[in-house]
């Protein structure tokens, strides 16, 4: 990884210093190459730390190789350009930046860079994006390390949890004490290793997880394998959403899809698929991040390169969802937004927070209508009707009608 | 001192891989054909049987199956004996609280136990006294035999028999502790290797088998500890005359705090912290001479100074000027008229720490994670406010459908509670040292100190409200 930073930061023993220049903000910088080994296992908070220590660590450290290395000296402007090959896709990239001033404008020219080889396949049936298939490939047997890369995700369980629980719980009239959620059948997308389905579990739920990795599901098993009463109350299978669609349509009483919709390529589709495996009446919670320039400065540029909170590579800001697109989409699906709310991450504490701001973090909360409703059609001679359906789309956000009376 | 005797986890996780390093290196690759338990408590007395009970009646655990282990026999529970036992526990209102939680309280209450409204404390070597009461003389503390405590525990576990199995004449033997996180074909439970060579696997393992704690030494907790140069020797005392005995009284003598708390009308139990061998003396001498020296260690004023009593009526006279409010004179407690046969038994002192209380799937409470001085009556206490705060944390991970052995709420557990034992620990041991001397400027020290206390009352409230949680 190249490195530009300002004097004052501490240059870790893995890293080679390139040079040391004075910008044209009278600043001094230095630049330098780090090798990057492996992820370290520490506290969230440490891990902070830690990423902008970067040491590394030799178990699984590929050497870079320099191919080609040119330096152009200006008097203005000094720009460096190293050509690094990448051999594990998620610890290098290939980079171009230009150092000339205190706004990093390299950044926008990593925007358009991605890797070579992905592609995004733009008119297939399916939601799963292969790019992100291999993000997550390398990181597959590190879900259960409570302290490790996933840290963040298994503190987000704090929240999301009692989330679920709590609105669930209002749709069952008598529950039993310890196992609350016990009756309902969820269907968790995306599980990953497990870190959601699990705790349903325990709650008593029969959840099914699905998730596009292998590996994951591998993990996830496994992991689950040791707790008779788990291994009877959760499924695995490995495939995409859309594999499942027509055996297991109008069965699930609630459909989770957390830190998901911000990498499907299609959300349209996704959450149409969603809506046909839930019951009528039933829940779909989405927990996601939004598109802010907020989100691009805290989500990627801080949580992933500079802080090392996020596995680097992990999220694209193009594909996040505001809350809005997210809203209206659900809407014109048939399901109803009931709750909209905002959460926060302490990288500090390592523990998440609800907030009334959704500029990063949010989850939502929506359900699938009960009657069968499709889209109103504008005209509409008779009176009661109208009214009925004016108390419906003053629901529907999204959905602009003009009831005629 | 504090320092040494807090843990060095109030701040999470950063040490926690540190410690994963320190975990014993026994690993177990079996088979998963034992009883997955949610939570094994090892440890069958009062703290443990609380424990069990405290979960087996908790709403959130309904679900889950707790084990309590315990190395002795089963006590029958028959009828009452007439005579009181000479272990006797100071139950404080947040314990009794915790007790009546899951409905123990209610059998004490039917059996027998003592209220005391007031408590005296006085120095050997001077006027000094503190007087703790509260406004409207509500019961401050409960004395109730160790022996009723433990009965009234095994009725409501017998109660509750489908969700905690208690199994007696279990001693574990061996324990092997799970790797940090999941790794290929390695069993994430804790195993648990049991005397007849059976094993248990279990999600937690509650250690409360007090101060020589096994599972302590197995998980290799370092405890900071030492021994006192004191015993304590208890006994049944009858008084020379029935009288209300709701006062608690306790003594500071050089050689150590001689404390008399009320059983009945007319019976008292003497808790006598003094050197080895004064303790070894009054456990062997005739019954006679050890009655006279109850009375004298209680009323003597062998060791009173004039310069020092002059000092304190000083003080006295100040505080009297200052806040003319009711003067506490010292009172005399009852004199001791019999002591009961065989009631007599001497056990040493000492002060222990576990320096965590927690590990992954693991978790101290009462006497093995701490060890105190009886001179404050916390011991047990500080045991019952352990429970009330692991259940605390237990339930809200189960409703959160949370692992129980995760480290996120155990650590949690141990930094609450490490803060309020370790103050007391260290408060304790002060109080220890500091009246254990004859040395005149301590003792000039520490009678103006507690007459200022004494004469503070949002001061003595504070100490009542910490030391009753």
């Amino acid at each position: 990884m190249i490195r530009l930073a300002p004097n004052g930061a501490r240059v870790d023993p893995g890293t080679f210093l390139l040079g040391i220049f004075r910008g044209r903000d009278r600043k001094w910088w230095f630049l330098s190459v780090a090798m990057w080994g492996g992820h370290k296992m520490g506290s969230s908070g440490s891990r902070f730390l830690g990423g902008l220590r970067s040491g590394f660590r030799g178990a699984q450290a590929c050497c870079p190789r320099l191919t080609t290395s040119q330096a152009v000296y200006s008097k203005n402007q000094l720009s460096w350009t190293l050509r690094i090959k990448p051999r594990v896709f998620s610890e290098y990239r290939i980079m171009w930046f230009k150092s000339r001033s205190m706004t990093f404008a390299y950044l926008s020219k990593m925007k358009s860079y991605r890797l070579p080889w992905t592609r995004l396949y733009g008119t297939s049936q399916t939601t799963v994006d292969s790019s992100e298939v291999k993000t997550f490939l390398a990181l597959a047997h590190r879900w259960w390390d409570e302290e490790g890369v996933y840290a963040p995700l298994h503190s987000m369980n704090d929240l999301r949890v009692p989330f679920i629980r709590d609105n669930l719980l209002k749709t069952i009239v008598n529950h039993q004490p310890g196992k609350p959620l016990s009756g309902m059948k969820i269907l968790d997308v995306g599980c990953g290793g497990g870190l959601l389905t699990e705790p349903l579990g325990r709650l008593g739920a029969s959840v099914t997880g699905i998730d596009p990795v292998d590996e994951n599901i591998k993990t996830a098993q496994h992991h689950k394998s040791f707790d008779p009463v788990l291994d009877k109350r959760i499924e695995y299978r490995a495939c995409s959403l859309e594999e499942i669609v027509e055996e297991t349509a109008e069965t699930f009483d609630a459909v989770i899809a957390s830190e998901v919709v911000e990498h499907v390529i299609d959300l349209e589709t996704f959450i149409q698929c969603c809506c046909q495996v839930l019951k009528p009446g039933g829940s779909l919670f989405i927990t996601t991040i939004n598109k802010t320039q907020l989100s691009y400065a805290l989500g990627i540029v801080f949580a992933e390169q500079i802080a090392g909170i996020v596995p680097k590579g992990t999220h694209t800001w193009e594909k996040f969802v505001s809350p809005e697109k997210l809203e209206s989409i659900l809407e014109s699906n048939g399901l109803s937004v009931l709750t909209v709310a905002g959460m926060v991450y302490n990288p500090f504490s390592g523990y998440w927070h609800w907030s009334e701001n959704t500029s990063l973090n949010y989850a939502a909360h929506a359900v699938k209508s009960s009657v069968q409703e499709h889209v109103v059609p504008a005209k509409f001679a008779l009176k009661g009707e109208t009214e009925e359906l004016r108390a419906e789309a003053s629901h529907n956000s999204g959905v602009r009608e003009e009831l005629k009376r | 001192m504090a320092a040494w005797l807090a843990g060095s986890r109030w701040g999470a996780a950063p040490a926690a891989a540190r410690r994963d390093l320190l975990v014993s290196c026994r690993r177990w690759a079996g088979t998963s054909a034992d009883t997955v338990y949610d939570v094994v408590v090892s440890g069958g007395g009062l703290v443990g049987a609380a424990m069990a009970c405290a979960l087996g009646y908790d709403t959130h655990f309904c679900d889950k199956k707790v084990l309590l282990l315990e190395a002795g026999p089963k006590k029958v529970l028959g009828k009452l004996p007439e005579t009181y036992s000479n272990r006797v526990s100071s139950i404080s209102p947040g314990s009794a609280t915790l007790l009546s939680s899951f409905g123990a309280w209610d059998h004490i209450c039917n059996m027998r136990y003592r209220a005391f409204r007031r408590m005296q404390v006085w120095d050997g070597c001077s006027e000094a006294l503190i007087m703790f009461d509260k406004d409207n003389l509500d019961d401050m503390g409960y004395v109730v035999e160790n022996d009723v405590v433990l009965h009234a525990l095994t009725r409501q576990l017998e109660a509750v028999s489908d969700r905690v199995t208690v199994l007696y004449r279990s001693k574990a033997v061996g324990y092997t502790w799970p790797y940090p996180f999941s790794m290929a074909d390695s069993s994430p439970w804790v195993h648990i290797t049991l005397g007849d060579g059976s094993t248990l696997q279990t999600k937690l393992l509650i250690g409360a088998d007090g101060h020589n704690s096994g599972v302590r030494q197995a998980a290799g907790i370092q405890n900071v500890s030492w021994n006192y140069d004191q015993s304590a020797v208890v006994a049944t005392l009858h008084l020379s005359e029935a009288t209300e005995n709701n006062v608690a009284w306790q003594r500071f003598l050089p050689s150590g705090p001689i404390a008399l708390l009320p059983l009945s009308d007319t019976l008292s139990s003497l808790v006598w912290s003094t050197s080895h061998e004064h303790a070894a003396e009054l456990v062997s001498m005739d019954e006679e001479k050890f009655v006279d020296a109850i009375n004298s260690a209680f009323w003597s004023d062998a060791n009173h100074t004039d310069f020092i009593d002059s000092a304190g009526s000083m003080l006295q006279y100040a505080v009297a000027f200052l806040k003319p409010t009711k003067a506490s004179a010292r009172q005399l407690p009852p004199s001791v008229a019999r002591v009961d046969a065989k009631s007599r038994v001497l056990f040493p002192l000492g002060l222990g720490h576990a320096v965590e209380y927690v590990r992954p799937r693991l978790a101290l409470i009462g006497d093995a994670a701490h060890r105190v001085h009886p001179l404050a009556g916390q011991g047990v206490n500080m045991g019952f406010g352990d429970i009330s705060s692991l259940v605390h944390h237990l339930s809200t991970a189960a409703f959160n459908g949370r692992d129980l052995g995760s480290m996120s709420h155990l650590t949690s557990y141990e930094t609450d509670r490490q803060r309020h034992n370790t103050a007391l620990l260290a408060a304790t041991d002060l109080l220890k040292r500091l009246y254990s001397t004859r040395a005149t400027p301590l003792v000039l020290l520490r009678t103006w100190g507690l007459q200022a206390t004494n004469a503070v009352s949002p001061l003595k409230e504070q100490i009542m409200a910490f030391a009753s949680k």
